[in-house]
C-alpha cells in the first residue's frame, strides 16, 4: 500500500538526520489518493488533506524542506529542545533524549485525555505541563515563537505517520462535545464549521478554495500570517469570519473540537509544518 | 530570532556554477501599516542589505525594499574556481546584523 511506502521513507529519512523531512507530503495517502474513512458514522466519503486544495506553488514550497518557511521555526524548536531552563535545571533533552526521536508518534495521537485532570491535552498544553511541572519553568504563551517552534519540532517527528486519536471510553464525552461544536451554527452569519468544510469543500469562497478543514498539517505556516500559527489560532480566525466571538486559545471548547477534527482526519499523514495560503 | 537558513553545496568542480539558497526569519514591517489597537504607524523594520562574498570578493548583493514579504528567501548562483569561504551578511535598518559562513571545497 501507498501508506507503508511513506512510513518507510520517513524512517529512512530520520535515520539520515533531517535530510528528508519533507518526504511525507508527496505521494502520501489523503494527498494524492483519498482515504476512505474506517469509521461507519464518518460524514465524509473521502478524506483529503488540505494539501490537495493548496495552490501548486504553495505545495512546492511545503515539499522542499529548504523553502518551507515553517522549518525556520522547526530549527528554533530544535535549539530549545536542549536549552536548560527553570529551577529544576532541566531541558527537554534531559528526560526525552538528545535527538527527540522519543517524540515519534506523539504528533499523530494527540490530543489525548489526561484522566487525572479530566481534561484534554494537546501538544502545546503538554509542552507547558512539562515546563511547569518537571522543569519548574514558566509556561510559554500560546502562539509565541517558542511555543510554535517546540510544537512544530515535536509534531514534525511524526511526519508521515497516520493521525490516530483515541475517541472512545473516557474521551467519548469530549468527542461528542467537539462534534456538537462542529455542527452548531454560530455568529451573525449563522454558519457552522460543517457549512463550509463539509458542504462546500473544493469550491471557492472568494479567492480561497475551501478545504475539508483537516488538522494534520498544524501548526501550519500560513502565507497570510507570514508566520506559523496554531490550530486554535485558525479556529478563532474561522469564528471571527462568521462574526462569532472566538473562544480563548487552549479553551475546553477548542480542545474538544481539536479532538473531533483529528478523528475526522484519521489516517491522514502528519504534515507539520505544512504551508497554506 | 532564529539563525538564517543557508543551503550551500559542500563540494564542487572548478568552474561549476552552484546554486545558493538562503532564508532568514524577519518581520519585514513595511512602515505603512497601523497598529490595530493604538492606531499608530508601525515603524518600518526591514532587511535593507544582503551581501555575499566568496574569498573576500563580493559575488552577490541586494538591497531589499519595503515590498519584500516577511522571511525573505534569496537564492543566487555563484561560479566557483577554487576552494573558499562563502560569507553572507544580512543587515536591517535598525542596525542588526546576521551572518552565515560556509566552505565550498573545489576538487
Amino acid at each position: 500500500m501507498n501508506f507503508t511506502k511513506v512510513l518507510c521513507g520517513t524512517t529512512i529519512a530520520m535515520a539520515l538526520g533531517y535530510a528528508g523531512i519533507s518526504v511525507a507530503a508527496s505521494g502520501a495517502d489523503g494527498v494524492t489518493t483519498p482515504i476512505k474513512p474506517a469509521a461507519k458514522d464518518h460524514p465524509l466519503e473521502e478524506v483529503w488533506s488540505g494539501y490537495k486544495y493548496a495552490a501548486t506553488d504553495t505545495q512546492a514550497m511545503q515539499d522542499d524542506e529548504f523553502s518551507n518557511p515553517g522549518m525556520a521555526w522547526h530549527d528554533t524548536g530544535q535549539e530549545l529542545w536542549s536549552k536548560v531552563e527553570g529551577d529544576a535545571g532541566k531541558s527537554c533533552a534531559s528526560c526525552h533524549g538528545d535527538d527527540a526521536s522519543s517524540m515519534k508518534g506523539v504528533g499523530a495521537r494527540y490530543p489525548i485525555l489526561d484522566e487525572k485532570r479530566g481534561k484534554l491535552v494537546n501538544i502545546e498544553n503538554r509542552i507547558n505541563m512539562c515546563r511547569t511541572e518537571n522543569m519548574k519553568a514558566k509556561p510559554w504563551k500560546y502562539d509565541s515563537s517558542q511555543s510554535l517552534g517546540m510544537s512544530i519540532f515535536v509534531k514534525a517527528q511524526s511526519q508521515g505517520m497516520p493521525v490516530n486519536v483515541k475517541v472512545d471510553g473516557a474521551a467519548k464525552p469530549f468527542f461528542d462535545k467537539g462534534k456538537e461544536f462542529y455542527y452548531e451554527r454560530r455568529g451573525q452569519l449563522d454558519m457552522a464549521c460543517a457549512t463550509c468544510h463539509e458542504g462546500y469543500f473544493g469550491q471557492r469562497v472568494r479567492m480561497n478554495t475551501l478545504s475539508q478543514g483537516q488538522s494534520n498539517g498544524f501548526p501550519t505556516y500560513r502565507l497570510k500570517w507570514q508566520k506559523p500559527g496554531s490550530l486554535h489560532r485558525r479556529f478563532s480566525g474561522c469564528n471571527k469570519q462568521v462574526r462569532a466571538k472566538p473562544f480563548k486559545k487552549g479553551s475546553d471548547e477548542y480542545l474538544a473540537l481539536e479532538l473531533y477534527l483529528a478523528w475526522r482526519g484519521a489516517g491522514l499523514p502528519v504534515e507539520t509544518p505544512s504551508v497554506r495560503n | 530570532m532564529a539563525k538564517p537558513r543557508v543551503k550551500v553545496p559542500k563540494t564542487a568542480k572548478a568552474g561549476d556554477i552552484v546554486l545558493i539558497k538562503t532564508l532568514i526569519t524577519h518581520k519585514m514591517d513595511t512602515g505603512l501599516l497601523k497598529d490595530k489597537k493604538t492606531g499608530e504607524i508601525i515603524p518600518q523594520h526591514i532587511i535593507n542589505s544582503f551581501q555575499a562574498t566568496y574569498n573576500g570578493a563580493t559575488v552577490f548583493s541586494a538591497t531589499p525594499h519595503a515590498a519584500i514579504s516577511a522571511n525573505p528567501y534569496i537564492a543566487f548562483n555563484v561560479k566557483v574556481d577554487k576552494t573558499g569561504d562563502l560569507e553572507m551578511v544580512w543587515k536591517d535598518n535598525k542596525g542588526k546584523t546576521w551572518s552565515a559562513k560556509k566552505t565550498i571545497t573545489v576538487n
